[in-house]
Parts: structure tokens; C-alpha cells; sequence
């Protein structure tokens, strides 16, 4: 047991240090690829790094004192998820610790009192509301498979919960486009030129608490990336480490992809595109899961 | 290692004008001439923005609007006059409601010329604006420094 406990703690420790390098190249590499995609040269791998870097040498000036600290709450428990995930504990958890953390986001952007922020704060609900059922029923999904909540349980598994979970896997790569801020559900906030709002949930943040977005959101996309090589976990290290990687490119990839090929819908078609996956998707697996 | 002239995000306001170097700048943002290969997003929030792009003159109705965005910018920032008409009024000078140039309302950094500007010229500003942007930095780090408390010298 002691063991395990050290484990956890040796990832937990990595991923509070790593992540954010591996999010920012992720994030370069996506920004490369989008620029291939449309026939430009694009922006240098390192972009968003020289893009935090000049935000936190800005100077500083905040609309009030409580949207920083809600914006330091955010990083802080995106930062508490990817722990509790990368450390091999509680999935439940980690989801219900996620969704607190969009809340705060969705709190410093009301503190703000901007029509714009607010606009991005409401469309932010809309969004958690969209992709909410369908992480809790992946949740349910992987307690079937697994038998327990625990991320570590899958090293002693002796199939990949992707086999008992195909329909689960594929509604939560739908809900992924909204939870990593893709097109067409970008609608509370996007990256790159297309913009809309003027900046939604972000825009009455700028200079440092900008830059910790931002940072949160290289954990986040990490963390998220996590949940989708936990579908492709089991008892083989090696074969489960491939599978994992490729699967990672390949559903980052298809992100990317997604984003270059399709327009913004409105939120209407977002809810009912997500729940309509989320129902249809998740019911029948866990329905065929329970019969079996 | 600071990112400030490597990522350069721009904030693009039309005042009275054709339109001409209007569509230059939207120009140079599209894929033929890139302009995020040098780090350069259009914001379109003043709030995140490190350049201010100002095409066209200032006129009486929009000098206060011009006036606004500057002011809701962070240092450090630049502004860049884009045109003839935003440099000096243009075509457009002697008009009754024309001021003249962008300089008559805010600081400017650096001038385009042409009528209506060239993409290329537009990214010889940014390029040339960044220089200033990272010295205004370095200054604005340095008066951090110097200065001990503000609020606690304006009670006083």
C-alpha cells in the first residue's frame, strides 16, 4: 500500500510540473496544424508560451479584486482535477471537481458586470450544461466496466474499458469539441481570430489573470486528454502505452479537424445535439451493459 | 525571457475613410500574407491587445472612441497611424468635421504611409512597433520597481 501511495504522489507531482509544457505544445502543435490546414506558414510551436510569458508582463489592472481570485480558483482546481486523475484516484471525482472549476470561471466572468462577459458567462452555463450528462453517464460507465470509480483499478483489467464502452467513447469525443473550446461549439469563448462576443467569459480579464486562463487550459486539455487514453487502459503496460498514445493523436487530430470544417451553431443546436448523443449513446450502453 | 515581441496582439479601429486601408489590414491577417507567423492576433477586445491599429482620420464624432480604446489598453502598448489619412488627415484634411491625423487625439509610435497601405508596409510597422513595445516594457518593469507604494502615498 505504501507503495501505491508514493505512486500516486510521484504522478501527481509530474503532472502538476509537466502538464503545463505538454498543454502549450499540444496547444502549438494544434495552432500548426489549424495554419496547415487553412494554407498559411502559422505561428511558431512555442507561440502560446511567448503568449503567456508577454501576458504576465503586463501591467496589471483588474476590473475588482474578486474576479482574480475566482480566476486563481479555476487554475487551482483544474490543477486539483488532473491530481486526483493523474494520480490514479477518483474519476467521479475529478469530474465533479472539473465542472466546480468551470464554475468559478463562470463567477469571476458575472463579477465583471461587462454585457460581454456576461453574454460569455451565460453561453459558459449552456455549455456545462450540454456536456454534464454525458461525462456523469461515462462516470457510470466506467464504474459498470470497472467496478469501482478508481482510475488504478484499470491496470489489473483485463480488457480495456473500451470494449464494453464503444457507444460511451464515442459521445464523449462529441462532448470533448465543447469541453476543449472547438468549433462548432465554441460559442462562450474561442481561441485563434474567430472570435465572437468580443472575447465572451475572458473579456473583462486581461494581462496576469488571462495568462493563468490560459495555463488552466493547458491542464485542462491535458487532463481531458487523459480521459481519453483511460478508455484504452489494461493489465498489458506496453500495449495499453501505444494504444493510449495513438489514440490521443488520433482523437486530437479529428479535434482539429473538426474545428477547421465547421461554423459555429447556435446554442439551441448545441443542447439539443449533445443531449440527443448523451441519451442516445450513453442510455443504450449502459442499458446494453446492464442486460449483460 | 519575455514573450512581448513575439506575440503582438492587435486591436483594429476604422475612424473616417474610404475604407481602403481598412481592407489592407483585414488583408494582411488573411492566409496570403499570414500575419500569425509573426505572433500577431486580431483581438478585437482592447483589453488583451498590445498595438493599436488605427486606419483612417479622426473626426469629431469618433475622436472620443479613439480616446477610450487607447485608455482601455495595457502598458505596455503602441499605437500604429495607418494611411495617409490616419497619419495626417489625408484626402480628407480640410473636411469641416475632419481633425486630422490619430496623433491629434493619442500618442502615435509608428506611420504607414500609402494610399491605401500596402500589407507588406503594415507588417514593417508591427515588426519596427515591437522594438518600441518591448523598450516600453524594460520601462515600465523599471518604474515598478522605483516606485515604493502608490495608494499608500495618495492617502498621505
Amino acid at each position: 500500500m505504501d507503495i501505491m501511495l508514493i505512486l500516486c504522489i510521484a504522478f501527481a507531482i509530474v503532472f502538476v510540473l509537466l502538464a503545463p509544457f505538454v498543454g502549450a505544445i499540444i496547444s502549438g502543435i494544434d495552432r500548426k496544424v489549424t495554419a496547415k490546414m487553412q494554407g498559411r506558414v502559422g505561428p511558431k510551436i512555442l507561440q502560446p508560451i511567448y503568449d503567456v510569458l508577454k501576458l504576465l508582463g503586463k501591467e496589471s489592472a483588474t476590473v475588482n479584486p474578486a474576479q482574480d481570485f475566482f480566476v486563481l480558483l479555476y487554475l487551482i482546481f483544474v490543477v486539483i482535477a488532473g491530481i486526483i486523475f493523474f494520480s490514479g484516484l477518483d474519476f467521479l471525482l475529478c469530474v465533479l471537481i472539473i465542472t466546480l472549476a468551470s464554475l468559478f470561471l463562470i463567477i469571476a466572468a458575472y463579477s465583471s458586470r461587462s454585457p460581454f462577459a456576461e453574454l460569455g458567462a451565460q453561453r459558459e452555463i449552456l455549455q456545462v450544461m450540454c456536456y454534464e450528462p454525458m461525462i456523469l453517464i461515462m462516470a457510470v460507465g466506467l464504474f459498470m466496466a470497472n467496478g469501482a470509480f478508481n482510475i488504478y483499478d484499470l491496470f489489473n483489467a483485463q480488457l480495456p474499458i473500451i470494449v464494453y464502452l464503444p457507444l460511451i467513447f464515442i459521445g464523449f469525443i462529441f462532448v470533448l469539441t465543447i469541453k476543449v473550446r472547438k468549433s462548432p461549439f465554441d460559442i462562450s469563448m474561442s481561441h485563434h481570430a474567430h472570435q465572437e462576443l468580443v472575447r465572451g467569459v475572458t473579456t473583462e480579464i486581461s494581462g496576469r489573470s488571462l495568462a493563468y486562463i490560459e495555463i488552466s487550459h493547458w491542464y485542462e486539455t491535458v487532463l481531458f486528454l487523459g480521459w481519453v487514453a483511460m478508455f484504452f487502459i489494461f493489465c498489458n503496460p506496453l500495449v495499453s502505452a501505444i494504444l493510449c498514445v495513438a489514440s490521443v493523436i488520433v482523437v486530437y487530430f479529428l479535434e482539429i479537424l473538426i474545428d477547421n470544417n465547421f461554423a459555429r451553431v447556435k446554442w439551441q443546436s448545441m443542447l439539443k445535439y449533445s443531449w440527443i448523443v448523451a441519451l442516445l449513446f450513453g442510455g443504450v450502453n449502459i442499458l446494453v451493459l446492464m442486460v449483460l | 525571457m519575455s514573450g512581448t515581441k513575439k506575440s503582438p496582439w492587435i486591436i483594429h479601429y476604422d475612424g473616417s475613410s474610404c475604407n481602403g486601408c481598412d481592407i489592407e489590414v483585414l488583408a494582411a491577417l488573411t492566409p496570403l500574407y499570414d500575419a500569425e507567423r509573426f505572433g500577431v492576433i486580431n483581438t478585437g477586445n482592447p483589453k488583451h491587445a498590445d498595438i493599436f491599429v488605427v486606419t483612417g482620420a479622426i473626426n469629431e464624432q469618433n475622436k472620443n472612441v479613439v480616446k477610450q480604446i487607447y485608455d482601455q489598453m495595457l502598458e505596455p502598448k503602441i499605437v500604429v497611424a495607418c494611411g495617409a489619412c490616419a497619419c495626417g488627415g489625408g484626402v480628407y484634411r480640410e473636411c469641416y468635421n475632419v481633425s486630422g491625423g490619430v496623433d491629434q487625439v493619442i500618442p502615435v509610435d509608428a506611420y504607414v504611409s500609402g494610399c491605401a497601405i500596402k500589407p507588406e508596409s503594415l507588417f514593417d510597422a508591427i515588426v519596427a512597433g515591437v522594438e518600441i513595445l518591448e523598450q516600453k516594457r524594460q520601462a515600465l518593469k523599471k518604474s515598478n520597481k522605483a516606485k515604493p507604494n502608490i495608494s499608500t502615498k495618495d492617502k498621505a
